[in-house]
């Protein structure tokens, strides 16, 4: 009989997330996949300012709360305290990667710094209560564009794989999403790949994965989860947006 | 001892810190400063370190506290606006009670201000640089030997303390060169538990942080590190005093102004003006028993800054404000002339308290 | 008790910074205290480079030389900007191949010496500056062969070890220019 457990990396302590949010599932997929790779006792995490701000408390691993923004900077610094036996990754929202953070989300991919990086596009700022984020969807009524985003005042979304893209640095990024089982299952399957490449040293792994947030879109969860297929994943399209080592097997 | 080398201040800061076992060095390319980062560029790789020129001053600080969470000796070094962006790290390194070495070799200020040198950023370095109650443990060379020995001394601090420890330095004592003497000893390094280098499977994990939502938490946190601030004021502050056992006039400077005034004493003394000079080596803590116990006799201190006045609050603080303190001092890049500290001296020995 | 204050100065790309490194580890070599400090900023890129170097049997105070003992003049600009600065009874050297006019005061000594044509002559365009060493050694009654080589060989990295000889030729030359 299978019985639905909890991953070892992840601790048995209640999550302050709302209901509904993606965010736990996240959590869970980066918990199996270190689980499965058995890396628990080399994993170094970094929590960011965000919603995700307390996941420190959350993975079994040693953690690190990491200044707003700044989760790629310090995993550079941990990675290079000890290549050989760190595996570190940081989990990052919208905001911290994309706004504050995006100075060093480029500069470590141009490095192709060998860490795992997650990033949670949920298309708002929630800790803070609903605010525009980088990632905010042209008309989205969010707490600071209450008349829809306008492009004309505060510009377009940054649609961070089509930039990072471009560098000759970053070994994978891939955009997923966890708004039903089957994409639940490939972003697992990403996540996963995105470790093990930092143990094979492949280097910079970027995994997006479009995210919920029912509370400040103002939505119930099941139309939340909508949303993403009907509005977000035709402006974020889903898939493989660099795979060097594939690129390299294919060219050979 | 060893044979004594000319070194620039800056290649001294760096040839030490490797000597005291830090592998890691991040920085942001900035005058006068920039020789520390060549150093590090050139010898850090040959010896199986790190070094990284990171995108930000901000980035390197971040880095700084990636390797610092993990439990070993890693500096960055910066001129004043460059700290100025590292402020919001240095607050995070206190927070998260991690130790690290932090080199500001000053520039003129305010703004992007000049590149010659300054000892404006006292204010910053003492008072904290960046958000919330902190201290960091601030050293002040006054030659290219104490540039080497104070950054050996810095990361022992750190290390023992749980804190940041900051060279404050100028644009001369980096540039300058003298004589060094490399030989010295260093300190094993503590075991640091607290550090996240994995877990192994084999204890709880470890988490560096400096989020408290509770308040009263984060109060008990507070006062605990004002606990150990106080330890180190009790047990670190350190100074030198010259010529102050009858002097009337007390002369305060640190770095090159100590320098300067060094020689306006002695000229002074040639001229019968009894006037001595404490130079404080930590800055926090301020040094503050030779004060108080030099106020009991002198008449007057003058407190000599490449600064619009900034050490001279403290200066009065030690002195409990029982003797007139004065100011002389250059700013903005210009140096004050051993000629015009004695001025400041003969103006006060004539009588002048005005 | 023994003090000299040196201040040097130049174009860019004179060698002041080298020169006065010399000065100052000839002067560690003989036991005494030393600094150099050099100007530093956009000025290594071509304009005017000065160095302070004390040499004396005390510690060192500043660092800095606001009135020198001797100052190595270089070009014009530097003899009209640090002329007057120099200390009464002060030595001035120049470079008389790029400095036409003389030294105005009457209160210090000056020695003239055509070090840019001499490199030039000598082969060596870029020795100007270990000419006017050579001189100013002499002058200074401090010019032998066993302390200028030991200075040379600190200053020159072992990589350039075959300009030693070339260095301590140049030197030879401005000793020996009356």
């Amino acid at each position: 009989m299978v019985v639905f457990d909890r991953p070892h990396a992840m601790l048995d302590v209640p999550l302050h997330y709302c209901p509904g949010c993606t965010h736990g599932i996240i959590h869970r997929l980066v918990a199996e996949a270190i689980d499965e790779l058995g890396i628990e006792g080399k994993t170094i995490g970094i929590a960011p300012v965000g919603c995700s701000v307390m996941a420190y408390d959350y993975f079994a691993c040693d953690m690190i709360e990491a200044a707003h923004g700044r989760a790629p900077a310090v995993a550079t610094g941990v990675k290079r305290a000890d290549p050989e036996n760190h595996i570190v990754f940081t989990y990052q929202g919208d905001g911290d990667l994309a706004s504050i953070g995006m100075a060093e989300t480029v500069h470590a991919a141009a490095r192709n710094e060998n860490i795992t990086v997650i990033f949670i596009n949920n298309a708002i700022y929630g800790m803070t209560g609903g605010q525009m984020a980088p990632t905010s969807l042209p008309g989205q009524v969010t707490q600071t564009s209450p008349y829809g985003r306008d492009p004309k005042l505060c510009g377009y979304p940054i649609k961070v794989f089509e930039m990072l893209s471009e560098l000759e640095g970053p070994e994978y990024l891939e955009r997923v999403t966890v708004n039903n089982a089957k994409n639940v299952r490939a972003a697992k399957k990403a996540i996963k790949k995105a470790f093990q490449n930092q143990i094979d040293g492949k280097g910079f792994s970027l995994i997006e994965v479009l995210s919920s947030c029912p509370t400040n879109w103002g939505m119930t969860p099941s139309a939340a989860l909508k949303w993403i297929d009907e509005k977000m994943i035709p402006y974020y399209p889903l898939g493989v947006y660099k795979d060097r080592s594939a690129e390299k097997e294919a060219a050979k | 001892m060893s044979e004594k080398v000319l070194m620039k201040g800056n290649e001294a800061i760096a040839e030490a810190a490797i000597r005291a076992g830090c592998r890691h060095y991040f920085g942001y390319p900035i005058t006068p400063q920039t020789e520390v980062a060549a150093y590090m560029a050139k010898v850090m790789p040959k010896i199986g370190g790190t070094f990284l020129q990171a995108e930000s001053e901000i980035a390197a600080i971040n880095m700084v506290y990636g390797v610092a969470s993990c439990g070993l000796r890693v500096m960055t070094s910066s001129s004043s606006p460059g700290i100025s962006l590292k402020g919001e790290g240095l607050s995070y390194l206190a927070g998260a009670d991690l130790p690290a070495l932090v080199v500001n070799v000053q520039r003129g200020g305010p703004g992007l201000g000049g590149i010659q040198p300054s000892q404006s950023d006292y204010f910053q370095a003492t008072r904290g640089g960046g958000h919330g109650d902190y201290h960091m443990i601030v050293l002040a060379p006054a030659s290219v030997q104490e540039m080497a020995e104070l950054t050996v001394r810095g990361f022992e601090l750190a290390d023992k303390y749980r804190m940041t420890a900051m060279i404050l330095a100028d644009g001369t004592m980096g540039q300058m060169m003298e004589p060094v003497s490399l030989d010295f000893n260093v300190a094993p390094v503590p075991e640091k538990p607290w550090a996240t280098t994995g877990t192994k499977m084999a204890r709880e994990h470890n988490i560096i942080n400096s989020l408290y939502l509770k308040p009263d938490e984060l109060e008990r946190g507070n006062f605990a590190r004002y606990e150990k601030y106080a330890e180190v004021e009790a047990n670190e502050a350190r100074y030198e005093e010259y010529l102050t056992d009858d002097a009337d006039i007390i002369i305060a400077a640190f770095g090159i102004a100590a320098r300067v005034s060094r020689n306006a004493v002695n000229e002074a003394r040639k001229q019968g003006i009894k006037v001595g000079l404490i130079r404080p080596i930590t800055l926090w803590p301020f040094p503050k028993a030779p004060f108080k116990m030099a106020a009991d006799h002198a008449k007057a201190f003058i407190s000599v800054e490449l600064s619009m006045g900034q050490m001279i609050e403290d200066v009065k603080l030690a002195t409990e404000c029982r003797v007139p303190v004065t100011l002389c001092n250059r700013a903005g890049g210009m140096i004050p002339s051993p000629a015009e500290v004695l001025a400041a001296i003969k103006k006060i020995s004539e009588g002048g308290n005005d | 008790m023994s003090t000299k204050q040196f201040l040097l100065s130049g174009f860019g790309g004179q060698g002041i910074l080298f020169a006065g490194k010399l000065l100052a580890y000839k002067g560690l070599n003989a036991g005494k205290n030393v600094s150099w400090l050099p100007s530093y900023g956009p000025e290594m890129r071509g304009g005017t480079a000065s160095c302070s170097v004390i040499i004396s049997d005390e510690p060192v105070g500043s660092p800095i030389v606001s009135e020198p003992d001797i100052l190595v003049a270089m070009n014009l600009p530097s003899l009209d900007r640090f002329e007057s600065s120099v200390a009464p009874g002060g030595i001035i050297f120049a470079d008389s191949t790029l400095i036409e006019r003389k030294v105005e005061r009457d209160d210090v000594t000056a020695y003239y010496v055509p070090a840019t044509k001499m490199a030039s002559d000598n082969n060596t365009p870029t020795l100007a500056n270990m000419i006017l060493m050579g001189k100013i050694l002499k002058v200074l009654d401090d010019f032998d062969d066993e302390s200028v080589t030991a200075a040379l060989s600190k200053v020159i990295s072992a990589k350039h070890a075959d300009m030693l000889e070339v260095n301590k030729h140049a030197m030879q030359l401005g000793a020996d220019f009356e």
